[in-house]
């Protein structure tokens, strides 16, 4: 992949490499007093190093021929669907052990690192930017110049994106094991990592730029408006909550420079839109790309997906503070958020609408194809979730279900039925594409991943909505006398089959993402198989019959 | 100059409202302006081509 850069690309990349090695250094230097530093300067290190010695290795290989600029260039989205089923396996195992860990709380092994509070947020970032973040990435480069029928401006810039990403994520994790936390839910890193993420984001968001610019087509399709509105907002939100402090410059600790109910409202200002651009928006693009392309069909109506983009966008804005009902926050930005929660659910359905509309009229191929299955669930429940959330932002709903399980129920509708549906609906779409095969390893396998995780999605939600509601209900439950019927604890245990529900259903969604990263990296291999036996000559026989090769891209 | 909490919440509800009923009607503006219509279809149907390659 390395010799895809051209001389002066690998000697830029030295020149990055070298100045990411000397940010490790100081890292290791000032962090000496401070163990997460300084181990975060040592992961730096590492990497810059590791990535320095593979460019030298390749330096002196022929410059990749001109020809290539007559050709998309997809080695980045390769390596990114990749990175992302990795962190997929790792992220929702992490999940289904904070899963068991609250139905079996002792399975600690009394480690710190092993503590819920440790392992949590390697769950919710692992999936959301490690899954979820490199699925974009991937996808998006892939949507930009096919729509834009341009081939991305350089080879250096998107794999500076894609391992700077990366390294953003694996500092993250490693930080929380260390037990080292902004304390800002889905913003948990500390400074130098917020700096590090914001400087590989503009990068990111120049090279949509730089190829929108250089697109053959008259016409921005709207995918791209979703993954840009993704890249542009996730920046302005990601620089506005990080805003803080450091105690000291070597020091891995920071300090909010807001406080108390602003800081409350930054922090769900940027976690509403979190979950607007970075898991909607961007999926949105997805959906707006690859379901149309597997279905073969035209999206039912261009101009609806307009409307409901700026509505999306202009809406998301105004709906954090259903997230603070009840606290210190005036009663007016409440109520203004819970009335644009409510009226976000018409842009919302009117995406979930036009993609199903789209399907109408290709149910046959919905019923044969898994594929386009994973993309039409996952529609449903985009519908199903935004209802929902729309019905908790009521303010006296929302004082049944805050801080119970219905929230965790919720969260999952949306992060297992939609987010990771459409990804996995694209990815199987792409995979044959990208690498030149004319479908997956095993059909039969994406259809016993698509069982798998729809099984699973159905029985955690089910389970979390039930808990949910019980435990809403026994905190406000009074006896005679006036006092709660039930103590925090009584609550507690009635959870407890629900939580042993949960488990199992996360293992579902788990094993279903396992075989499916399975399928993939056959399908690679299979890939290989067919490139040796292409220079090989033909006199080999074929180790298993080969559909019929289609077009890249097709 | 100090801006209270009463002026900050009666700018909001007013111009918050002014400029989301002007968004709305631009953007409807522009979805159903007539010669917008070939652009819009011609994007529509463009993705599913066949050709995977950049343009010329
Ligand atoms: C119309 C769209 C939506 C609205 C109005 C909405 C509203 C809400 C509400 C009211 C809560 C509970 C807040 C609380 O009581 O603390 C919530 C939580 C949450 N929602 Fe949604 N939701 C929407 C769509 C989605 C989608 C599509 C996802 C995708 C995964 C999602 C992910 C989340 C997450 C992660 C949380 C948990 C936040 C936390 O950590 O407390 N939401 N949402």
């Amino acid at each position: 992949m390395l010799s895809g850069l051209t001389v002066s690309e690998r000697q830029l990349s030295l020149v990055v490499l070298g100045l990411l090695a000397v940010c490790g250094l100081a890292m290791i230097g000032a962090g000496r007093n401070d163990d997460a530093l300084g181990t975060h300067g040592f992961i730096v290190l590492g990497v810059s190093l590791g990535l320095t010695f593979l460019v030298i290795s390749r330096y002196f290989d022929p410059e990749p021929s001109q020809e290539r600029l007559s050709e998309y260039y997809d080695d980045p989205t390769r390596a990114g669907i990749i990175l992302a089923m990795v962190w997929a396996v790792i992220g929702m195992f992490v999940g289904v052990w904070v899963a068991a860990l609250l139905a079996w709380p002792d399975l600690t092994f009394d480690a710190a690192w092993a503590s819920f509070g440790r392992l949590r947020p390697v769950h919710t970032n692992g999936v959301i930017f490690g899954f979820g973040g490199n699925a974009l990435i991937a996808t998006s480069l892939h949507v930009l110049q096919r729509t834009s029928r341009a081939r991305l401006p350089d080879q250096f810039s998107p794999w500076f994106v894609l391992i700077g990403y990366n390294l953003f994520c694996i500092i993250a994790a490693s930080g929380y094991l260390m037990g080292l936390t902004q304390s800002k839910e889905y913003a948990e890193p500390e400074w130098y990592a917020d700096i590090w993420l914001v400087i590989v984001w503009v990068v990111y968001f120049l090279i949509y730029i730089r190829t929108l610019q250089r697109r053959k087509e008259p016409h921005i399709y709207v995918a791209n408006w979703y993954y840009m509105a993704f890249i542009l907002v996730v920046a302005v939100l990601h620089i506005v909550n990080n805003l803080a402090l450091p105690v000291s410059l070597g020091h891995a600790k920071s300090y909010s420079v807001f406080s108390g109910v602003q800081d409350a409202m930054v922090q769900w200002w940027y976690g509403h839109n979190a979950v607007a651009f970075f898991l909607t928006a961007g999926f949105l693009g997805m959906l707006y790309y690859y379901l149309p392309k597997r279905a073969e069909r035209p999206i039912f109506s261009y101009r609806l997906s307009i409307i409901s983009f700026w509505g999306i966008t202009f809406m998301y804005m105004w709906a954090g503070s259903h997230h603070l009902h009840y606290t210190a926050l005036p009663q007016w930005v409440q109520t203004l958020g819970m009335t644009f929660s409510v009226v976000l659910l018409v842009p919302s359905w009117a995406s979930a609408g036009n993609a199903l509309a789209t399907l109408n009229g290709a149910w046959h191929r919905v019923r044969d194809d898994a594929t386009l299955r994973f993309m039409m669930v996952a529609a449903v429940f985009y519908g199903i979730s935004t209802f929902e959330g729309s019905f908790m932002a009521i303010r006296a709903v929302n004082s049944l279900s805050h801080y119970t399980d219905w929230t965790v129920g919720h969260v999952h509708a949306g992060a297992l039925g939609w987010v990771a549906m459409i990804t996995f609906g694209s990815f199987y779409a792409l995979v044959p594409w990208m690498w030149k095969q004319g479908r997956m390893y095993s059909p039969k396998l994406v259809e016993v991943h698509f069982w798998f995780a729809l099984a699973g999605t159905v029985i955690y939600v089910f389970a979390m909505w039930n808990s949910g509601i019980i435990q809403g209900l026994m905190w406000r439950t009074y006896n005679d006398s006036g006092t709660l019927a039930y103590s925090f604890i009584d609550s507690l245990v009635a959870m407890h089959p629900y939580y042993i529900a949960r488990t199992v259903g996360g293992l579902f969604f788990l094993i279903g993402a396992v075989v499916g990263a399975y399928n993939i990296a056959m399908t690679i291999r299979m890939a290989r198989a067919a490139k040796v036996r292409e220079e090989a000559g033909t006199d080999v026989p074929l180790p298993r019959p080969v559909a019929t090769a289609m077009q890249a891209g097709e | 100059m100090d801006v209270d909490h009463d002026s900050l919440v009666a700018f909001a509800k007013s111009w918050g409202l002014f400029y989301l009923i002007a968004l709305a009607a631009g953007v409807l503006v522009y979805v159903f302006w007539p010669s917008n219509r070939k652009r819009f279809d011609r994007a529509k149907k463009s993705i599913l081509d066949k050709d995977d390659r950049p343009g010329e």
